[in-house]
C-alpha cells in the first residue's frame, strides 16, 4: 500500500514537472550552417525561457516540403516551420501555415522595423511569418582566372560581363573546358531575368497587383534574347555544363572550370569552402542607362496549425518566433551562415556595406525586389521551358517568349481563381 | 460385441455430434492464419487506395473541415491538361521501349548463361548486381556518364571519331551526342538506365525457367532430326511461356510506374527537358508535393490505377497459353 502511494506521488510530481515544460518543434532543411546556428539560438532561448523546450528537426532539402505535406495533415510535425517566401501561397492555401497572432505580433511596427522585402510575407495584411535572414544576388567571379587572362576587375556593365566571359570561355575541339559564365535558369538563371534583366531593359514581370504578365513586351522581349543570347550567340556558356543539382555552383566553387556566376548570398559558405583560388564578390552589372535592380529572397519562420493547438503551446511558439527574429539572432546567423539581416537597423550598419563579401548583396537590397510567386514551381517550369524551347529546339525567341506569357497567365490565372 | 454406454440405455438415440471434417478444419486453420497479413494488407493497401478515391472528389486542405466536395470535375480538368496527356504518352513509350527490351535481352543472356558451366555464379551475380543498387544512385551516375562535357559516353564517341579518322575514314565517326539535353533523346537515354537495371532480375528468372525445362524433350526434339533453332522454337520458347507472361506483366507494372530513376537523373529539370521525360509518377508527385494539390494528384494517381488495371488484364488474356507437351 505504501509502495503504491509513494507510487502515485512520484508520477504525479514527474507529471507536474512535464506540465509545466512546453515542448515546441522547429523545423527546417538540412544545411550545415544553418542548423548549427539554430542550435546556438535555440540555447540561448531555453537559457532565457528554462520553461520551454525547443526540439529542432532537419530534412534533405529535396524532401522538405514533402515531409511538411505529409505530417502537417496528420497533426504532427512543427509548431515553428521555415519556409521559403515563394512557397507561401502554396502553402497558405494549404492550411499549413496560419496567420500570426496579433496578441504577439504587431503589424504597423513590423513593417517598420524590417525591410521593405519583408513585405513579401504578407497577405491581406497580415504577416504569415517572418525572416531571420534575406538574400539578394550578386556576380561571383574567379579573381585568379581574370589576373591570367589580364582583366582588371568584375565587369560593370552587361557588354563588359560579355566580353569578360568571351574571354574566359576555353574549348577542346568541340568540348567546352571552361565556361565564362555558369548559365543556369533553374538555380538563379530564372530570377536574373524576372527580376534583374527585365526591370534594368525597362519593362516590369508583372502587374502592379500581380494578377498579370506585363513582360510580353519589348523590354521584356530584349531582356530575354540577351539571356538565351549567352548561349546562342556569345557562346559563352552551356545548358548543364556540369550536371548535376546546383552543378553552376559546383563548377565555380569546386571543380574551378566556371568564371563567373550569379548566385545568392547563401552560396557564399559552400564557396569559401570549396574555393582553392582567389575570388570575389560584385554588384550585378548594369546597361548602359545604369538602372540597378536585383532580386531579394528570403526563407520565413511561420506558425502551422500544430503551435495553436493550445494557448501554453501558441505562447512559446510566439516567443521562440520573436527570438529568432531579433536583433542579436540576426547578427548570430550573419557571422555563422553569412546570411544578411532583415531589419532595418541593422542593414544601415556601415561596417557591413564596406565589407569585400557582404558589402556587394547589402547594398543590392536597397534596389531587391522579391517576387510575389503564386506558384514558385510552375513560374520557374515555364521560365526554364521557355529557355530550353530556345537552345534546345531552335524557336524563336520572340515565338517562346509569347508562349511563356500565356503559360504564366494561366498559372497566375488558376492562383487567383479565375 | 462389447458393452457399451449406449447400449446400457437401449432406447436412447445416437446422437451424432455435428464434427467438423478434417479437411474443412484444416482449411479454417489456414484462414485464421491468413487473417492476420489480410488484414495488414487491406488497411495498408486497399485502405489508402479507397482514400486516395475519396480525396480525388476534393479540394485539398488540412483541415478537414474545409476540404470543399468538388465531384468529378479534377476528372474533367485531366481531359485539357496538356502535361498529363505529355505524361501519359511518355509512360506508355517507356513501357513500349523498357519491355521488350528487357525480355529479348534477358533472355538472350539467359540462354547464352545457360549454356556456361564454370563459373555461371559469378556472372548471375555481375548481372544481378544492378538490380539490387540503388536506383538514385544509378540515375545520379548515368546523368555524369550522359553529360555533353565530361560524360564516357561522348568521350568513347570523340575517341572513336579520332579512331576512324585516323584511319582515313572519318565518314565512320559519330558526333558528340546531347543525350539528356535533347528532348529527342532524353526518352530513349533514360530507358536505357531501366533496362540496364532491371536486366539482371529478368536473367535470374530466365535462368530459372530454362533450367526447369526438362532434358528429355529436347533429347526427343534431338532425335527426331530438329536442329538448335528449331528446338528453341518448338521447345524452348513455348516451356517457357508462364516465365515470359510473368517476366512481361511484372515489367509492365514496374515501368507504368516509373519514378526514381527520370527524377534523379536529370535533377535541375525532373522530367525535362521539356516534359520529355516526364512520367505520370513524377507528374503525380510534382503536383502533390511541389504544387499541394493534392485532390488533383490523387485524380492522377487513379488514372494510372486504370491504366495498369487494364494493360494487365489485356496482357493476361492476350499472352497466356497453356502448353503441354
Amino acid at each position: 500500500m505504501k509502495r503504491a502511494i509513494l507510487g502515485l506521488a512520484l508520477l504525479a510530481m514527474l507529471g507536474a514537472a512535464f506540465a509545466q515544460k512546453t515542448t515546441i518543434t522547429y523545423w527546417q532543411y538540412a544545411y550545415d550552417t544553418r542548423v548549427n546556428a539554430m542550435d546556438q539560438l535555440i540555447a540561448q532561448f531555453e537559457q532565457a525561457n528554462p520553461d520551454i523546450t525547443v526540439k529542432q528537426e532537419t530534412f534533405p532539402y529535396d524532401g522538405y516540403q514533402q515531409q511538411v505535406a505529409a505530417s502537417l495533415p496528420a497533426g504532427q510535425g512543427a509548431d515553428v516551420v521555415q519556409l521559403y517566401y515563394g512557397w507561401l501561397d502554396t502553402w497558405m492555401n494549404a492550411g499549413y501555415v496560419k496567420p500570426l497572432p496579433s496578441q504577439y505580433f504587431d503589424t504597423a511596427a513590423l513593417d517598420k522595423e524590417f525591410i521593405p522585402m519583408a513585405q513579401a510575407a504578407k497577405r491581406g495584411g497580415e504577416y504569415y511569418g517572418l525572416p531571420t535572414a534575406v538574400r539578394s544576388l550578386a556576380l561571383f567571379y574567379n579573381k585568379d582566372m581574370f589576373q591570367a587572362a589580364g582583366i582588371q576587375g568584375p565587369p560593370r556593365t552587361w557588354d563588359e560581363f560579355v566580353a569578360d566571359a568571351k574571354a574566359l570561355t576555353k574549348r577542346s575541339g568541340s568540348r567546352l573546358t571552361q565556361e565564362g559564365y555558369g548559365f543556369a535558369p533553374n538555380g538563379q538563371g530564372h530570377n536574373l531575368l524576372r527580376e534583374v534583366l527585365i526591370r534594368q531593359y525597362g519593362g516590369q514581370p508583372y502587374s502592379a497587383d500581380g494578377t498579370k504578365v506585363a513582360y510580353n513586351d519589348e523590354a521584356g522581349l530584349k531582356a530575354f534574347e540577351f539571356y538565351t543570347g549567352l548561349v546562342t550567340t556569345d557562346k559563352v556558356a552551356e545548358l548543364n555544363f556540369v550536371p548535376g543539382d546546383n552543378g553552376y555552383r559546383d563548377g565555380f566553387g569546386q571543380i574551378g572550370n566556371i568564371a563567373m556566376i550569379v548566385d545568392g548570398s547563401f552560396a557564399i559558405g559552400s564557396v569559401k569552402a570549396a574555393a582553392q583560388f582567389d575570388w570575389g564578390v560584385a554588384e550585378l552589372p548594369t546597361l548602359a542607362n545604369g538602372v540597378r535592380s536585383d532580386f531579394g529572397s528570403f526563407w520565413m519562420n511561420g506558425l502551422t496549425p500544430n503551435a495553436f493547438k493550445d494557448p501554453a503551446r501558441l505562447e512559446a511558439a510566439s516567443k521562440f518566433l520573436q527570438f529568432v527574429t531579433s536583433e542579436s539572432a540576426m547578427k548570430l546567423w550573419l557571422n555563422v551562415v553569412g546570411e544578411l539581416p532583415a531589419r532595418a537597423s541593422l542593414v544601415a550598419d556601415p561596417t557591413l556595406s564596406s565589407d569585400p563579401v557582404y558589402g556587394p548583396f547589402i547594398k543590392s537590397l536597397a534596389y531587391s525586389h522579391a517576387t510575389q510567386f503564386v506558384d514558385e514551381t510552375a513560374q520557374r517550369q515555364v521560365f526554364m521551358d521557355a529557355v530550353n524551347r530556345v537552345i534546345l529546339q531552335n524557336q524563336d525567341p520572340a515565338a517562346s517568349w509569347a508562349q511563356a506569357a500565356k503559360e504564366e497567365q494561366a498559372v497566375l490565372d488558376k492562383a487567383h481563381g479565375m | 460385441m462389447r458393452q457399451t454406454a449406449s447400449d446400457a440405455k437401449p432406447d436412447a438415440p445416437r446422437r451424432r455430434r455435428r464434427r467438423l471434417s478434417l479437411s474443412t478444419r484444416e482449411a479454417l486453420w489456414a484462414y485464421a492464419f491468413l487473417l492476420l497479413p489480410l488484414a495488414f494488407y487491406g488497411f495498408l493497401r486497399i485502405y489508402p487506395a479507397i482514400q486516395s478515391f475519396n480525396l480525388s472528389l476534393h479540394r485539398w486542405h488540412v483541415d478537414p473541415a474545409q476540404r470543399t466536395y468538388l465531384g468529378l470535375s479534377y476528372y474533367r480538368e485531366m481531359l485539357t491538361d496538356p502535361k498529363l496527356h505529355q505524361a501519359l504518352r511518355n509512360t506508355l513509350l517507356y513501357a513500349a521501349i523498357v519491355v521488350p527490351a528487357q525480355l529479348v535481352l534477358g533472355l538472350t543472356i539467359a540462354v547464352l548463361l545457360n549454356a556456361v558451366r564454370r563459373l555461371r555464379p559469378l556472372f548471375r551475380a555481375i548481372y544481378f548486381s544492378p538490380y539490387v543498387t540503388p536506383a538514385a544512385a544509378v540515375a545520379w551516375v548515368w546523368g555524369w556518364m550522359y553529360s555533353v562535357n565530361f560524360g564516357v559516353f561522348n568521350s568513347a564517341l570523340l575517341a572513336w571519331s579520332d579512331f576512324v579518322s585516323g584511319l582515313g575514314l572519318p565518314w565512320l565517326s559519330i558526333p558528340a551526342q546531347p543525350f539528356l539535353n535533347d528532348p529527342r533523346q532524353a526518352l530513349p537515354a533514360v530507358a536505357a538506365v531501366v533496362v540496364w537495371q532491371q536486366l539482371g532480375f529478368q536473367v535470374v528468372i530466365f535462368l530459372a525457367g530454362l533450367q526447369g525445362i526438362p532434358r528429355t524433350f529436347y533429347d526427343a526434339a534431338a532425335i527426331d532430326g530438329a536442329g538448335a533453332a528449331q528446338r528453341f522454337r518448338y521447345v524452348t520458347l513455348p516451356l517457357l511461356n508462364p516465365v515470359m507472361v510473368f517476366s512481361v506483366i511484372i515489367s509492365t507494372i514496374a515501368t507504368l510506374q516509373l519514378f526514381d530513376q527520370v527524377v534523379n537523373i536529370n535533377f535541375t529539370d525532373q522530367g525535362g527537358p521539356l516534359g520529355s521525360t516526364l512520367s505520370i509518377a513524377v507528374y503525380m508527385y510534382q503536383v502533390a508535393f511541389s504544387r499541394f494539390q493534392i485532390g488533383y494528384a490523387s485524380a492522377v494517381t487513379v488514372l494510372l490505377f486504370v491504366l495498369i488495371l487494364i494493360v494487365t488484364l489485356v496482357q493476361l488474356r492476350v499472352l497466356q497459353r497453356r502448353v503441354e507437351y
